[in-house]
């Protein structure tokens, strides 16, 4: 069994451990409001919580068909620090076989807002995940028996700052995730457990930011919180004999943002035979907790101040 | 199942509806607009209530220099309301920044410009 060497990854954490900027919770940074997006993880600390995501995955390389309901919440510890929850329900359909049914592993996530700068739309975070080893259905559904540690590193920025005030370009925004994933075992039932480099990244296009930032087109709500994108994620594996055999997805969509809750649907597109074959699609329903309740569980645990200093 | 959707419901229902973050709803000179003549105030609707002590903006020239008279406000008859009065504006681009806190205080903000003169 081969453990995580933490003697790398902590001097990487204590750097980043610098102050954050002025964190407001759930997306804004000066005109520009990142959605909580489906695939990516969000480049902010916050106070919400997806109650469900219903996925018809694309049909598997060995053709099992799978669905699966999919829960998560993030809640901040201070301003500028969340932990996070994710879960899932599967069901599969192998081939030939009878279904299979049963929960995915547990993910945790620790995150800390490393800036947000209003003027250039732009923010970050570093976050360390963990996805718990027998916390799911290891023999039926495949769930993994080791725990992996994966350090990420969240990005986002908008287009804003970089062009005139009335071009119909600002309304463009990119977020990002890149992490690596650390197996606490090198392989399970003679399968090895490599080590992964996870990318992944969406584009959008606010029309919120177009009717109210750069021009107003006559967009009347609730089509004026709309947000077009595209999502990607890819999985390359390091070592152990898995180099190389990426897998990924792209994931059209849109996210339509309200003040309390939002709505997302996206179609999913395996990026190579390996990912997949034909088209999946999702739906979220997706709850701004900081709005719903700002007085309770939409508050800070510890108090509406910052990790260091105050 | 059911009861996942009757908690969220209950969620949904629960919230007072004057509590959140406040977004630009609609603004006089229009976001990105291109005025024939001059101005003389800036109005913003917002989509929450503000709280007058904390919310404000600025209209600047492209020298970065202040064109409002300084007097923005929240207006005494509709909360979600923000404006304040210009001096004479010769042509040239306008940029209006406003930072506002929702009652709930919740703080948001954010710009937008406007255009005066066909040049």
């Amino acid at each position: 069994m081969a453990r995580l060497s933490t003697a790398g990854v902590l001097p990487v954490m204590l750097g980043l451990l610098l102050p954050a900027a002025d964190a407001t919770a759930h997306g804004f940074a000066g005109d520009r409001f990142f959605p909580a997006t489906i695939l990516t993880d969000d480049p902010f600390v916050a106070d919400e919580a997806t109650p469900i995501t219903i996925t018809r995955d694309p049909t598997a390389a060995d053709g099992t068909k799978t669905y699966n309901i999919e829960a998560d919440i993030s809640k901040r510890l201070f301003r500028d620090l969340d932990i996070t929850f994710q879960d899932s329900w599967d069901y599969a359909k192998p081939p030939g076989s009878p279904h299979v049914t049963g929960f995915e592993s547990l993910t945790t996530g620790l995150q800390y807002q490393l800036f947000i700068d209003a003027p250039h739309e732009a923010m970050a975070l570093f976050g360390l995940d963990a996805t718990w080893g027998h916390t799911g259905r290891v023999q039926a559904l495949g769930q993994p028996d080791f725990t992996t540690i994966s350090p990420t590193l969240d990005f986002g920025k908008g287009f804003g700052d970089m062009f005139d005030p009335f071009s119909y370009l600002r309304p463009f925004a990119i977020t990002g995730n890149l992490s690596l994933d650390f197996p606490t075992k090198v392989e399970s039932n003679g399968n090895p457990n490599s080590n992964n480099f996870n990318y992944g990244f969406a584009i959008e296009y606010s029309l919120e930011y177009l009717q109210h930032h750069v021009k107003d087109v006559g967009i009347s709500p609730p089509f004026d919180h709309l947000v077009p994108l595209v999502e990607f994620a890819l999985t390359t594996p390091l070592n152990r004999g898995q180099g190389g055999n990426t897998t990924g997805t792209v994931q059209p969509g849109l996210i339509w943002s309200g003040q309390y809750y939002q709505l997302g649907a996206e179609m999913i597109v395996p990026v190579n035979s390996l990912s997949g074959h034909g088209i999946g699609g999702l739906v979220q329903f997706h709850l701004y907790l900081d709005d719903l309740f700002p007085r309770s569980v939409g508050k800070p645990l510890f108090g509406d101040h910052r990790l260091f200093g105050s | 199942m059911r009861k996942t959707f009757a908690i969220l419901a209950l969620a949904c229902f629960a919230a007072s509806p004057a509590l959140a973050h406040a977004f630009l709803d609609h603004a006089l000179p229009r976001v990105g607009s291109d005025l024939p003549s001059a101005p003389t105030t800036v109005m913003i609707w917002f989509t929450q209530e503000l709280e007058p002590a904390f919310s404000t903006l600025e209209v600047t020239d492209q020298s970065g220099n202040r064109v409002d008279a300084g007097d923005a406000q929240v207006d005494a008859k509709d909360a979600t309301i923000l404006h304040a009065t210009l001096k004479p504006l010769p042509p040239g681009f306008y940029k209006v920044a406003w930072r506002v806190v929702s009652v709930d205080t919740h703080p948001t903000e954010g710009t937008f410009s406007f255009h005066v003169g066909g040049g």
